[in-house]
């Protein structure tokens, strides 16, 4: 059911939280630090969900986005953006860009897995549309 | 027989006539018509004729019948006036248009910088020397009635009843022609042809009684000249003091009379006029005079002794039965009254209010808080005018009543001309010298007619005023100031003894004054423009008739307002007259609308003062320029007012938008700053958060698991503490709230202790190589802030260096007053492109490692500039390296 998750964060405490917590639901968790390469880790792993951090040694998160979007096969790929700059102009730029969802931190752990589900779900259904019977679960009360 | 009837009735025809001539020469002035005959010269010559009064007429004849050839000295005195200084009557008439002068008293008011005390000082000197001599007037046409009367005895007439209205009359006349309006130039064009008439009339009437005398009676020259050589008048004896002082008086008079300066200065048309009067007035007084002789003889030889020898010049007419004659003869008399009467009242009443009447209502109307209205003004001097010409008239009728007539009023003449004549140096002084000061014109004119009232006119008119005793004594017994012999000098003829003392006296006050005195800036102008009045003032000529004015004030207009505005106000001003020409008359309505328009353009000054020059030929004067001065000064300053507060305002612009800039870019910084602290301090909150939360939701974690989470948020914990101490600590510095605690420490004690603080508990195995001997050198500084500078230092190079063997090298140097500590650790060093930003705060030259905010080096940094030193990165190939400069002495950077 759950697949595969490529995490771009240097913040190493934070993506050992986030890699306990998907692990625990099933995701295989690839972790990588440095933004200048992180697309060719993305192409490589071809991975379900990407978390990306916005503030990236190399390369900001705001460019690995424009540059996942740009490659035909990752037009799709669904992309949550983990930041801990949350203002408004952030989150438009952010979705301008081609993130599918973004959240700030500190974020709660309920709430980011409800977003992984909710985003793995979607891209379910989107390539299989007859399996869409999946529940789309919102939990954006929570935290 | 002729009877009084007929008289009257020729009287009355005349003045109708003079009456008449004067109304349509008014008229035609006023359309702007008949200027060319009304303005020629010999008109100008028949009115400088009124010098010729009754008492030149009548009492010539007995003049040179009790005295002989002396009565020729009052025709001598102006024909050298004329011949022989008409180029000074040029100056004066000069003056008097580019001033725009209305009276003699005006003149030297202008002349003295614009003194009413003198004015009134000169018009009351006037007043006081004319009055009797209208009084003459008056009696010479009572006397010559009176001979009629004679010889008409059926009929009886009222002789003071009849001098009352001939006065009355002549103030009409005056009144209507001399008030008719308030011309700029005071020009009186009805006046001056009734005079000119009046003059040809006299010089006809007495021609005519002595051609009947010569070769009527006498019966050729011959003859007349034998009957003279037996009269008493060819024995007279010349007295060469009176004939000087007489000559000198009749010169004076000539100049400085009212009404002399009334037809010769104020109603000159032309100063070229002066050029043919040169010659013309003198032959005119020859005609006049070249029978005073004759019959003079030949009445003392034909009528009876006893006869009035003043009234020759009707009685030898009558006596022969030509009655036609003596009514000629009667009416040169009365012409010769009438035109002095009238130009003497006018003149005066000029003076009189505009020097006295109105300077009183103006500042009564002015106490009374009246408003000044200008329409208001010009009636109010219209009627001061009108009013003065009849108190003129009522002093002289006045006079003549308590006189009684008689003799006294015949010696009126010479002492009026010696009370005159008290004008003559400062009128003269004031063309030709610029020294002339109002003080002196002042001290000479009061002395002057002082001398005059108390050695001539109190002892010869008041008789009374003097007692026989102050005549031969002296006032107290003071000898040498009996009035008829002052300062002990006796055996002078009065007139000869007046003349003497007032004039050298009055000439020496008035020059020795002017020496002493100051002139005001205003005399000094005004002097200027009189004594140089040719350099300043418009030549000759003008009065080129009214279109020409008008084709002048157009194009002044066209320059003023521009082309197209003028053209349509003056088409409109044309429309509203609705005459026939190209341009509108420029009638007095006219010229105050365009003055007005121009007002709105170059101020009222200018404006009236480039008006009057066109329309008056008048010059600016200095009054006008100084206004027109004092307004260009006005704007000036007020433009340059306006430049300095439009200067003041775009300096005052710039520094808000550099205020607004500098602000705009401190909230950016501090947005960016803010927005950077947010995210330091969400970064270990979001390990906080994470770990507590799944310590707290995950159930089977292991105690390892446990153990590890929780020491993770520990750290978290006291990376969130230390990121909030350094902001403390950079807020504190930076606000300059610092205190900073100095003290003298060697260099080697502050680097043991910070070596031994970044070394302390760290697992690194960095090698700090001291500088030895060289850390032996004193400093005055905050130990414990120079420290944590260090301890910072050595702890990056103890976290960022990659080397194997990590080590940290410590040089110090020394200048004069200044030690440089340098630390070069033996790792990569700053990549180049970040070496510029290092002291930015949260700036980060690698992924985040040991936990800093970024804050470190921005924190040395100040702690460098408050110690008065500095921190800075050492380019080079060999490891990070970091310069610390810090003063020997301390050197605190004051609060910013």
């Amino acid at each position: 059911m759950a697949g595969r998750v490529v995490l771009i964060e240097d913040e190493a405490n934070i993506a050992e939280a986030i890699r306990f917590l998907l692990s625990r639901e099933g995701w295989q968790v690839d972790v990588h630090e440095d933004g200048s390469t992180a697309l060719s880790v993305i192409e490589a792993a071809a991975p379900d969900l990407v978390i990306l951090d916005l503030m990236l040694p190399g390369k900001s998160g705001m460019e690995i986005i424009r540059d996942i979007r740009e490659i035909e096969a990752l037009a799709h790929l669904p992309v949550l953006m983990l930041t801990a700059r949350g203002q408004l102009k952030d989150r438009e730029m952010a979705e301008k860009a081609g993130v599918t969802r973004f959240m700030t931190k500190p974020f709660s752990n309920t709430e980011v897995l409800a977003a992984v589900r909710d985003l793995n779900a979607q891209a379910r259904q989107a390539r299989d549309p007859e399996a869409g019977s999946a529940p789309v679960t919102s939990v954006r009360d929570v935290g | 027989m002729t009877s009084l009837n007929l008289l009257a009735m020729v009287s009355i025809g005349y003045v109708s006539i003079l009456f008449a001539v004067a109304f349509w020469a008014d008229r035609q002035a006023l359309r702007g018509r008949g200027a060319r005959f009304m303005g020629s010269p010999l008109i100008y010559t028949l009115s400088l004729s009124i010098y010729c009064t009754a008492w030149t007429f009548y009492g010539a004849v007995g003049y040179a019948a009790r005295s002989g050839m002396e009565y020729v000295t009052i025709y001598l005195g102006p024909t050298l006036v004329m011949i022989g200084w008409w180029w000074g009557l040029r100056k004066l008439v000069r003056v008097g248009r580019s001033q725009r002068i209305s009276s003699i008293a005006d003149l030297l008011s202008a002349r003295y910088g614009k003194s009413n005390v003198l004015a009134i000082g000169v018009t009351v000197l006037a007043v006081i020397g004319v009055t009797p001599y209208i009084a003459l007037q008056l009696q010479s046409i009572t006397l010559s009635v009176a001979i009629f009367a004679e010889a008409d005895p059926t009929r009886s007439y009222n002789e003071s009843g009849m001098v009352f209205w001939i006065a009355t009359g002549l103030a009409c006349f005056a009144i209507l022609f001399g008030t008719r309006n308030l011309n700029a130039n005071e020009r009186h064009h009805g006046v001056v042809i009734a005079v000119a008439l009046e003059a040809v009339v006299k010089l006809i009437a007495l021609v005519a009684v002595g051609i009947f005398v010569v070769w009527g009676l006498a019966g050729g020259v011959e003859q007349v000249l034998a009957r003279v050589d037996r009269s008493p008048i060819g024995q007279w004896q010349v007295d060469g003091g009176r004939w000087t002082a007489i000559t000198f008086l009749a010169a004076a008079a000539f100049v400085c009379l009212p009404r002399m300066f009334q037809v010769m200065v104020v109603e000159n048309e032309d100063e070229r006029h002066l050029r043919i009067a040169a010659w013309a007035f003198p032959t005119y007084l020859l005609l006049i005079s070249i029978f005073v002789v004759p019959i003079a003889a030949v009445g003392l030889e034909l009528l009876p002794q006893g006869a009035n020898p003043d009234l020759f010049v009707l009685t030898l007419p009558l006596s022969q039965g030509q009655n036609g004659l003596a009514m000629l003869s009667f009416l040169g008399g009365f012409s010769s009254a009438t035109s002095m009467v009238i130009v003497a009242a006018m003149s005066l009443s000029t003076m009189v209010s505009n020097h006295i009447v109105m300077p009183i209502w103006l500042r009564t109307t002015d106490a009374f808080g009246g408003a000044s209205v200008s329409g208001d003004v010009r009636s109010v001097v219209l009627f001061a005018r009108r009013f003065s010409i009849a108190a003129i008239m009522g002093l002289g009728y006045a006079y003549y009543q308590m006189s009684g007539g008689g003799a006294a009023l015949a010696a009126i003449g010479l002492i009026s001309f010696s009370g005159i004549a008290q004008i003559l140096p400062a009128l003269v002084g004031g063309l030709f010298w610029r020294g002339a000061t109002r003080a002196g014109a002042l001290a000479g004119l009061f002395l002057g007619f002082t001398v005059w009232g108390y050695t001539l006119l109190l002892p010869e008119v008041a008789g009374g005023v003097f007692s026989a005793a102050t005549l031969s004594n002296g006032p107290f017994g003071l000898g040498w100031l009996r009035p008829q012999a002052l300062f002990g000098i006796e055996g002078l003829d009065p007139i000869v003894h007046c003349v003497l003392w007032s004039m050298s006296l009055n000439v020496a006050a008035y020059a020795i004054v002017s020496v002493l005195s100051f002139p005001s800036p205003m005399e000094r102008l005004q002097g200027a423009q009189f004594v140089h009045v040719f350099d300043h003032s418009a030549g000759p000529g003008g009065w080129t008739g009214s279109v020409a004015q008008s084709e002048d004030l157009m194009i002044m207009s066209q320059r003023i307002l521009g082309p197209d505005e003028a053209q349509s106000f003056f088409q409109a001003a044309l429309k509203r007259q609705g005459g026939p020409g190209p341009l509108p008359e420029p009638t007095p309505t006219f010229l105050e609308q365009l003055e007005r328009e121009l007002s709105a353009s170059i101020g009222a000054a200018a404006a009236h003062a480039m008006i009057g020059q066109i329309v008056s030929g008048a010059a600016v004067s200095v009054e006008d320029l100084l206004a027109v001065a004092d307004e260009s000064a006005q704007l000036l300053e007020y433009s340059s007012r306006l430049e300095a507060q439009s200067q003041e305002l775009s300096r005052t612009a710039r520094q808000l938008r550099e205020t607004n800039q500098k602000l705009t870019q401190l909230s950016e910084q501090k947005d960016a700053f803010l927005s950077q602290v947010s995210h330091e301090l969400r970064t270990p909150m979001t390990s906080v958060r994470a770990f507590s939360e799944i310590l707290r939701d995950e159930p089977g974690l292991t105690p390892q698991e446990q153990r590890k989470y929780a020491s993770i948020i520990h750290d978290e914990a006291l990376r969130l503490t230390r990121l909030l101490n350094d902001l403390l600590d950079l807020s504190v510095l930076e606000s300059g709230a610092v205190t900073l605690n100095l003290s003298r420490r060697s260099l080697s004690d502050i680097l043991d202790h910070a070596v031994a603080s970044a070394l302390a508990g760290a697992d690194g195995p960095l090698r700090v190589n001291r500088a030895g001997e060289a850390e032996a050198v004193l400093v005055e500084t905050d130990v414990d802030r120079l420290s944590q500078v260090f301890i910072n230092l050595i702890a990056n190079a103890q976290k960022y260096c990659t080397a194997d063997s990590p080590t940290l090298e410590i040089a110090v140097t020394e200048t004069t007053d200044q030690v440089h500590v340098d630390l070069r650790d033996n790792g990569a060093g700053i990549p180049e492109d970040f070496q510029a930003m290092i002291f930015e705060k949260f700036s980060r030259v690698t992924p985040e490692r040991a936990g800093g905010a970024g804050l470190g080096l921005a924190i040395c940094k100040e702690i460098m500039r408050r110690l008065g030193g500095d921190v800075a990165y050492l380019p080079g190939d060999m490891g990070a390296a970091f310069r610390v400069t810090l003063p020997k002495q301390a050197k605190i950077e004051e609060i910013r």
